[in-house]
């Protein structure tokens, strides 16, 4: 199937606010499905509460379009009870680290074959632009006009410390990027995370100075740098800017192959043992 | 495998071998007392017999999980105690909404927030009803013996199939942890989810079209099939689109309500225990019928007409059979681990207006049989 296959066209325009970035990652998305030639019927998107948790509403593949911030817990249900689906999550900051963040370090452990697309556009669109767990000190949002005081969170950097095996970032116009990303994300059997950047401008961009949208997509590319030039680059001059690229990938057996080869082996033969 | 073995030990345990054989395979949850020896059991036994468990982070993420692997088309369930089911209602409701059977125990204990930890209780007897948010019905069971729980169990399972929702089964410490003789009989009976007619082209099948059925419960393949669908925790239509449409609104929250209420009497069972001759009926659920079964012996032993109408099924309320006791004796007790839950239910029912006694306890002791027994002339004197 060809990437606008996986769209449903008569569903089409989304209700996403003109500049927003959701658009292309919702492109980068149908593409990776076409990369890995992804079957509707094996595939399930799932999805939380958010702009970007609504991307399932205008994609053929299976859904379940749950509540907010378990996305991550519901398709580990999913997955683990049908290890041979697709499971694609999507989220958004808010979703993915914010409310559930805990649902989030624990699926980096705990490393279900899961593939997270989370995009952070920095706070909570939906509702009109309040701060979230990835919300940058001093931005001004609809609950911080003097300014936000809390630290942000990485989302790599919180998806490494917490054990993840397939790690990548990229920006939403990067839409080949993106997409590879996300390819490269679903051929693992480990739990892979896709942080995608993408601009909300309606409410981060104009409350911080950023008026037009497109100057909201220059400031994301400006502080973009892609893996291979951040190696040669010293921390001072990658202060406030952020890696994209696939940035950790490494082997590792995911959660079901363990429980397979280890607990069910032991389990049935301590069964047997008993004569039961 | 295992079938018809008679085993010795307790309630918790005869329910994780009741939906091991109820044909579950799918166990998430999160460890807290009084109800972790589920956990325990089901940690080893689903393996054995191809099942997945997994300990979640938090019972949020352990009734998600299970709501998602009955999407996939596996029989799934937890157990928890009040702090947890707390934690879960936003989640009961999403298997409400969606429509996803699975089965959720509650090992009661006392008092509010972290409360008697170890103690017995009934008190949530008005959450499992009311304690998600938005309109809607529950099933809820209460088994008061050990051989309850493993049957309990089995037809908690078939109920969530058969309507397409959660069931919560009402244990409580007491029951949980009691050992008793118990028959691992197999399912008698085992109720599979209702599959699309295969006549039916792909395309036409729509996961939340109830009207279509006779019995307004429409079928659910698994995730994986050949058919491709959404399920919505919003608001939806048949098809699992978000809408806000009200004639749609008022037609699926009306269902929510309307499909348990209609099958009521499937749902329903009450046990009557010597109520033919009765004057004087003692009402009561979980394990503090045990306490009133032995109050019945004793007034029967000083030679006064005493009977015991158990309730098997909590919700949807069994206001006929309740109704139908209250119609023909001179007073009745209810008798709980609360402070009148179900009390206030009965209550509603007294159309002769009968004395009705409460005797209601929370101080983390089983019921005494002399506390009904002086209930009951409490009645006999009003």
């Amino acid at each position: 199937m060809r990437w606008d296959e996986y769209l449903k066209k008569e569903r089409l325009p989304s209700f996403w606010c003109a500049g927003c970035g959701y658009g292309q990652v919702m492109r980068s998305l149908a593409m990776a499905l076409e990369k890995t030639r992804a079957a509707l019927e094996n595939t399930v998107i799932v999805s939380g509460i958010g702009c970007w948790g609504h991307v399932d509403s205008w994609m053929k593949p299976n859904a379940f379009h749950g509540i907010h911030g378990r996305a991550l817990a519901f398709a580990t249900g999913i997955k683990l009870a049908s290890p041979a689906l697709n499971v694609i999550v999507v989220m958004g900051d808010g979703d993915g680290v914010t409310i559930g963040g805990n649902h989030f370090i624990h699926a980096c452990r705990r490393n279900v074959g899961l593939t997270a697309v989370v995009c952070n556009n920095l706070n909570y669109g939906m509702t009109g632009g309040q701060y979230s767990g990835t919300t940058p000190e001093d931005s001004i949002t609809s609950t911080s006009r003097y300014g936000h005081i809390e630290q942000s969170f990485d989302i790599c950097r919180l998806a490494e410390a917490a054990g993840a095996h397939f790690i990548a970032r990229s920006i939403s116009e990067n839409v080949v990027a993106t997409a590879d990303c996300i390819a490269e994300g679903m051929k693992r059997e480990n739990f892979a995370v896709i942080e995608v950047m993408s601009p909300c401008t309606t409410h981060y961009g104009r409350n911080n100075n950023m008026r037009k949208p497109i100057e909201m997509y220059r400031r994301i590319k400006s502080l973009a740098v892609p893996v291979g030039t951040a190696a040669k680059l010293s921390s001072e001059q990658m202060e406030g800017k952020f890696v994209t690229g696939i940035l950790l990938d490494r082997p590792g057996e995911d959660y079901f192959t363990r429980y397979q080869n280890n607990i069910k082996v032991k389990a049935q033969t301590a069964a047997k043992e008993e004569g039961t | 495998m295992r079938k018809h073995e008679i085993r010795f030990g307790m309630g918790n345990e005869a329910i994780a071998e009741g939906a091991i054989a109820a044909g579950a395979r799918f166990y998430a949850g999160y460890p807290i007392t009084p109800s972790s020896e589920i956990a325990d059991i089901s940690s080893v036994r689903l393996p054995q017999v191809g099942g997945i468990f997994v300990q979640m982070e938090d019972e949020i993420g352990s009734m998600s999980a299970i709501i998602g692997a009955s999407a996939a088309g596996v029989k799934s369930y937890t157990a928890t105690s009040g702090p947890g089911i707390s934690l879960m209602q936003e989640n009961i409701g999403v298997a409400v909404i969606t429509e996803i059977p699975c089965v959720i125990i509650n090992v009661q204990r006392s008092g509010p927030s972290t409360g008697l930890a170890t103690k017995p209780g009934q008190q949530d007897v008005m959450q499992a009803r009311w304690g998600a948010h938005g309109d809607h019905a529950i099933i809820a069971l209460s088994p008061s013996s050990v051989q309850e729980c493993y049957d309990l169990t089995i037809r908690a399972f078939n109920l969530a199939e058969k309507y397409r929702t959660p069931v919560c089964i009402l244990s409580d410490e007491i029951v949980g942890h009691m050992r008793e003789q118990f028959e691992l009989h197999g399912a008698k009976e085992i109720i599979g989810r209702k599959q699309p007619d295969p006549s039916m082209p792909v395309e036409a099948f729509r996961p939340y079209d109830f009207e279509r059925y006779e019995d307004h419960i429409a079928p659910l393949p698994p995730f994986g099939g050949r058919y491709v669908y959404r399920h919505t925790a919003s608001g939806h239509d048949e098809n699992g689109y978000v809408t806000n449409d009200k004639q749609n609104a008022n037609k699926f929250i009306r269902h929510y309500t309307e499909k348990i209420e209609k099958h009521r009497d499937d749902i329903v069972t009450v046990e009557a225990h010597c109520m033919e001759d009765a004057e004087y009926a003692i009402i009561s659920f979980g394990c503090s019928v045990r306490s009133a079964m032995a109050a019945m012996r004793m007034a029967r032993a000083r030679g006064k007409k005493v009977g015991v109408l158990k309730l098997i099924t909590l919700w949807p309320f069994a206001d006929k059979e309740v109704r139908a006791v209250l119609d023909r004796v001179k007073g009745a007790i209810v008798a709980e681990m609360n402070l009148g839950q179900v009390f206030s239910e009965v209550s509603r029912h007294n159309d002769r207006r009968i004395p009705l006694v409460s005797v209601g306890k929370v101080d983390a002791e089983i019921i005494y049989p002399e506390e009904i027994l002086d209930a009951l002339e409490e009645a006999a004197r009003a």
